[in-house]
């Protein structure tokens, strides 16, 4: 379309031969960007005078936060344990699901059609709803609580993991599983010698990222009420008590650090 | 015994090894399983369950469909609208990091400190960065713009730093050798290994950005968030079905659109 209203550039090389060059789309592409830049400058009230002129205090609120209040950290233990504790199980219980989703959702492994685009519906519509929002409902279903905070990390991983996983599996070469097939294994014997061990590095090592990522998120279901580390944030912003939520939050950092070194040699080692 | 049955023998086992990283996954998981508790699950939670699912069932048609500034068309266009933005603040402050966060650019302790500010950016939660931003521009959409910035942030410029490593440097001195001023290194040895890459990591984390955006509303920045807590707190589950109905639909539209764009970027 683009090329019939600005027909290409005829170029005559040195050496007789003609050839087409393509205009350049970046016109095209600039003048959208910019109407949808325009667009969303106006529905977010976005300014640059109010970010230049108030952004201090942004800074301002850093500032309360440093130094934290040391004394806060005893009876913080106990939150950030259990923020722990539910993203781990949701990561775990999350991961295991995800083993049975990823392989009903390989095209390559699962003959039905219909379970195989049943199961690829189910993990991208589990995979939009956005982790709080599984979360408030869960609140809702199993009471406040790290129950809920649990079932919402653990939906969030069956999604992500087992995106990844069937992706994985659909990659594989199937060279082995037909020799195995074609010498009298069964599909389940083939699947397990000739499948599993070329994607169990990748699905533990997925899953072990999506850990990290989900000790990051379990610190905020507890604004819904899910239980760990976000209820204390948000009753102390609530009162305005700034070196306590510095507190939180260096203890936080530190505490995602440490997981994340560890998560990173041991993928590292897997890969 | 035949050398491949040897060989296979010969093979290092990591015995004591492995079973220490068993045992200590094992442990972890007992430990987590105290977390499990179903004291507060009760019969009211089931039917819960079950009016959410009648309300996405019979949604709020006037409610999905009309066009005033409370209906989920306009507050769909608004949640895009925050991520949009919050993409582009993002992307325009990582940029600057990453170079200063790559270890082939700066000396290796500026590459190290910045990377350490950039975990901090990281872990602290989008919801406290909502509510700091709150304070500056006061509750509305623009804070969800400023929130959406900053966690984005931390992710562009990690994977930016990963591209800006991986430059090949070989076109660069190649560059040098006939003569090309540093301008001319930048624009034809530069941005062209840079732009795809970043393009596509940018068009990434504004899919991510659309989730992250959708939950904003629970702390006053604007947004589908603010209405669907509301619609769920007083119980009206036909308006809760009728706005996760129009996210579900725009998140998935969203992410084919990105997934498009971002494998003809990747073609070339």
């Amino acid at each position: 379309m683009y090329d019939k209203i600005f027909p290409p550039k005829r170029v005559v090389l040195p050496s007789g031969k003609t050839v087409l060059e393509r205009r350049t789309r970046a016109p095209l592409i600039v003048l959208l960007l910019s109407a949808a830049i325009a667009l969303s400058v106006q529905l977010t009230e976005f300014s640059l005078r109010v970010l230049v002129t108030r952004i201090d205090q942004f800074f301002v609120l850093i500032g309360a936060m440093i130094p934290p209040e040391w004394s806060y950290m005893p009876r913080l233990w106990h939150a950030l344990l259990d923020t722990l504790q539910m993203s781990l199980l949701g990561s775990m219980l999350g991961s295991l699901l995800a083993l049975p989703m990823a392989v009903a959702a390989s095209s390559n492994i699962v003959r039905s059609r219909a379970i195989v685009s049943a199961a690829k519906i189910a993990l991208s519509l589990l995979r939009t709803l956005p982790t709080l929002v599984t979360a408030l409902i869960a609140t809702f279903v199993l009471g406040l609580g790290p129950m809920a905070g649990v079932v919402a990390i653990m939906l969030f991983t069956v999604s992500y993991v087992g995106k990844l996983l069937y992706e994985a599996i659909e990659n594989v070469d199937m060279g082995p599983f037909e020799a195995m097939e074609s010498i009298g294994m069964t599909r389940i014997e083939a699947f397990r010698y000739a499948v599993v061990p070329q994607v169990l590095p990748g699905y533990l090592s997925t899953s072990l990222f999506c850990f990290e990522g989900n000790v990051r998120y379990a610190s905020i279901l507890g604004y819904v009420g899910a239980g760990g580390v976000g209820l204390l944030i948000n009753e102390n912003l609530g009162w305005r008590d700034y070196g306590r939520v510095g507190m939180i939050v260096a203890a936080l950092i530190v505490t995602v650090y440490v997981i994340e070194t560890v998560s990173e040699h041991f993928r590292k080692k897997l890969i | 015994m035949t050398t491949i049955e040897r060989q296979l023998l010969a093979t290092p086992r990591h015995r004591l090894y492995r079973t220490t990283v068993a045992a200590i996954v094992v442990l972890l998981m007992i430990w987590s399983l105290t977390a499990v508790s179903f004291k507060d699950v009760n019969e009211s939670g089931w039917n819960i369950a079950v009016r959410i699912l009648t309300g996405i069932a019979h949604p709020d048609l006037d409610l999905l469909f009309n066009v005033s500034a409370q209906s989920v068309p306009y507050l769909l266009l608004q949640t895009v609208a925050i991520a949009f933005m919050g993409t582009i603040v993002g992307a325009v402050a990582s940029v600057p990091l990453a170079f200063l966060a790559a270890s082939n650019i700066v000396p290796k302790p500026a590459a190290w400190l910045t990377r350490l500010l950039l975990i901090a950016i990281r872990t602290i939660p989008a919801l406290v960065y909502g509510l700091m931003f709150i304070r500056v521009s006061g509750p509305g959409p623009f804070a969800g713009v400023l929130t959406v910035g900053i966690t984005s942030v931390g992710m562009l410029t990690k994977l930016y730093v990963d591209a800006i490593e991986e430059l090949d440097a070989r076109v660069l001195e190649s560059m040098t050798s006939i003569g090309c001023t540093t301008f001319e290194k930048v624009r034809f040895g530069i941005i062209p290994q840079l732009a795809s890459v970043f393009l596509s990591v940018t068009i990434y984390r504004f899919d991510m950005n659309m989730r992250e955006a959708s939950i904003l509303g629970l702390v006053g920045a604007g947004g589908i968030g603010a209405p669907l807590i509301f619609a769920m707190n007083s119980y009206k589950w036909n308006q809760v079905g009728s706005i996760l109905i129009g996210l579900i639909v725009l998140i998935l539209l969203i992410e084919w659109i990105s997934n498009k764009l971002r494998a003809r970027l990747v073609q070339g």
